[in-house]
């Protein structure tokens, strides 16, 4: 009964309808296609096609202060990417950023959604209210906040942020971590808590009456069923840790061990600064690449795990 | 959703179990709110009160001093970011939210040429992060000589593949065949039924879409840090962004930048909440159908 984004990727006809005589109204569709297909073609798929086609292009020089041409170069740019330690360096920094801070967002977002959803809790409706606040805070204006909360004189936590510094670079990563958790749990709590929702409470009946506590009942009925949307966050959940940018580039003003080339995107930004547009392409298109199979490698993974 | 909740109360849990779910209620909250009242606090003092009286209790009450502060501050340029955010934001996310229904509606409800190959692209879109696409566009605007402008950040900010996705679900779920049948068979053009009937329908959906547009759009840093140098163009987290970073040689900016910070959530904040149902609901049809 639950059907998600995975499902219906790849079985998208199963609730339509049929519009036996659509053809005869053919005319509309244009009007209603073509506004948004031109915008996603001009501001989409060109920018992806332009983009790879300057990553194929390298600039050259004829002597030191000759006049810069581009010329084609095939992969040279990539092989630049590639060969750049600092790059993967940063992929891999997000890797272990998202390998830790996506579990716990998770799991706390999921804890307090089953909390909410238990009957344990009174005042649900002011927690929910709470817990979502912070998501209306962009990522910039967040990690501006927290960047004052952790330096060691302003910190309403002085004696905490006295004694550890979450700006050193042993811990700076997760001092962002805690960032984008404080942003994020909420969200993703209020997905999962709607899908609890979705439950009909006939589905627990019995269990109930067999006596199964609240935890059991969570853990064998609930966690199981409200599964694709804990699915889709960790999709989207992945593809946000990948792009980090926002906060690393306010804790530069920060911490001195967030450097230029900190995450992937800070690469691209920095690289494209210099200006060295191609090479910046080169990185874009990795990364996007990264991205995208990344989640789609986990969407088709945890879709076969659940045709099991 | 308060409908089944009562009868889940109704089961008396052992008040082991309800005390300590209310602790971790209460431990979380703290969390999520403590950040937003040391800004609140920090708002409104002085700036020599800042770092000498408690962080989290008032002392002398500034804050529309400082807010006037910030008003006046460079002519005001404040306001103009703030103008700019609005301008970004909501127009972009208005607009969006209409193409992206008018689009994810003839999906559900019309079968056309290309209609599976449009719709996978489009899908496949949702995969692909706006920031990855910010250098890109800018060295496609650089080619039209367009960077630096308000279009540069706003005409990329329309496009949201994820409202196309959501609003197909949306107008398969609540808009009926026969509905649509009934409206041509009174003669109603099928622009005027979207527009009159299909809408009306999908409102509740559309709220939720452009919600979702909105904070993409809000939280897409990358497109105006690369594409955007006169301040005068920039919203209102990348104007407290360059004036965070100015803070070690200017400390006056310090003071401004928290209370711009506060300025600057607290419409969202309040808007939030007061179309919270609108998440839940949406949410709820977007991960599970």
């Amino acid at each position: 009964m639950t059907q998600t984004l995975v499902a219906s990727r790849h079985e998208p006809h199963r609730s339509d309808p049929k519009p036996a005589r659509a053809v005869r109204h053919g005319r509309a569709v244009p009007f209603f296609v073509v506004p948004f297909g031109v915008l996603f073609i001009l501001f989409y798929l060109l920018p992806i096609g332009y983009a790879i086609v300057q990553s194929l292009y390298t600039v050259e020089r004829t002597g030191t202060f000759g006049p810069a041409r581009e010329v084609f170069g095939g992969l040279t740019q990539y092989e630049r990417v590639f060969s750049d330690g600092a790059f993967w360096t940063s992929i891999g920094r997000v890797l272990v950023f998202g390998v830790v801070q996506v579990p716990v967002m998770l799991g706390l977002a999921l804890i307090l959604a089953l909390l909410l959803d238990s009957g344990l809790v009174k005042g649900r409706r002011f927690f929910r209210l709470a817990f979502f606040v912070p998501y209306a805070i962009p990522g910039v204006i967040a990690a501006i906040m927290w960047g004052f909360l952790y330096s060691p004189n302003l910190s309403p936590l002085k004696p905490v942020t006295s004694a550890i510094d979450f700006l050193s670079a042993d811990l700076v990563l997760w001092a962002m971590a805690n960032v984008v958790t404080w942003v994020y749990v909420g969200y993703n709590m209020l997905i999962i808590y709607s899908a609890l929702l979705a439950i009909p409470a006939e589905v627990y009946e019995a269990a109930k009456l067999d006596g199964a506590s609240q935890f059991r009942i969570a853990w064998s009925i609930k966690i199981p069923l409200v599964m694709p949307a804990i699915v889709l966050t960790t999709v989207f959940s992945i593809i946000g840790t990948l792009q980090l940018l926002a906060e690393p580039q306010v804790f530069r003003s920060f911490s001195s061990a967030v450097t230029s080339t900190y995450t992937p995107n800070l690469t691209v930004y920095s690289t494209s600064s210099i200006p060295n547009f191609n090479l910046a392409a080169a990185f874009s298109v990795t990364l996007a690449l990264t991205t995208f199979v990344l989640s789609f490698a986990f969407l088709r993974f945890t879709s076969r795990r659940g045709e099991q | 959703m308060s409908t089944h909740a009562p009868e889940k109360t109704r089961i008396k849990e052992p008040l082991l179990s309800r005390t300590g779910a209310m602790l971790v209620m209460a431990v979380c909250t703290l969390y999520f709110l403590v950040p937003i009242w040391w800004l609140f606090v920090g708002a409104s003092k002085s700036s020599d009160q800042f770092t000498s009286t408690n962080p989290l209790w008032f002392a002398d009450f500034d804050l529309f001093a400082n807010i006037s502060d910030l008003f006046a501050y460079r002519d005001g340029v404040f306001l103009r970011w703030m103008l700019n955010s609005i301008l970004y934001t909501g127009g972009a996310a208005l607009l969006g939210t209409v193409l992206a229904a008018m689009c994810g509606y003839a999906l559900a409800k019309y079968r056309f040429r290309g209609r599976e190959l449009l719709f996978n692209v489009v899908l496949s879109g949702v995969l692909v992060p706006a920031t990855a696409l910010a250098l890109p566009l800018f060295l496609l605007f650089s080619k039209v000589d367009a960077t630096n402008t308000f279009w540069s950040v706003f005409l990329p900010s329309l496009v949201n593949p994820f409202g196309v996705y959501l609003a197909r679900i949306y107008a398969t779920a609540s808009v009926p065949d026969e509905l649509l049948e009934a409206a041509r068979i009174d003669g109603s053009g099928e622009i005027r039924t979207f527009f009159k009937v299909a809408t009306r329908l999908m409102f509740p959906a559309l709220v939720t879409i452009f919600l979702f547009h909105f904070v993409a759009v809000w939280n897409n840093f990358l497109l105006p840090l690369i594409m955007l140098s006169d301040e005068r163009l920039f919203p209102v987290t990348l104007g407290l962004y360059t004036w965070n970073t100015q803070v070690n040689q200017i400390p006056e900016l310090r003071g401004l930048v928290i209370v711009g910070a506060l300025l600057s959530i607290t419409p969202l904040v309040i808007a939030f909440l007061l179309l919270q149902r609108f998440w839940r609901n949406g949410l709820g049809a977007g991960a599970v159908k």
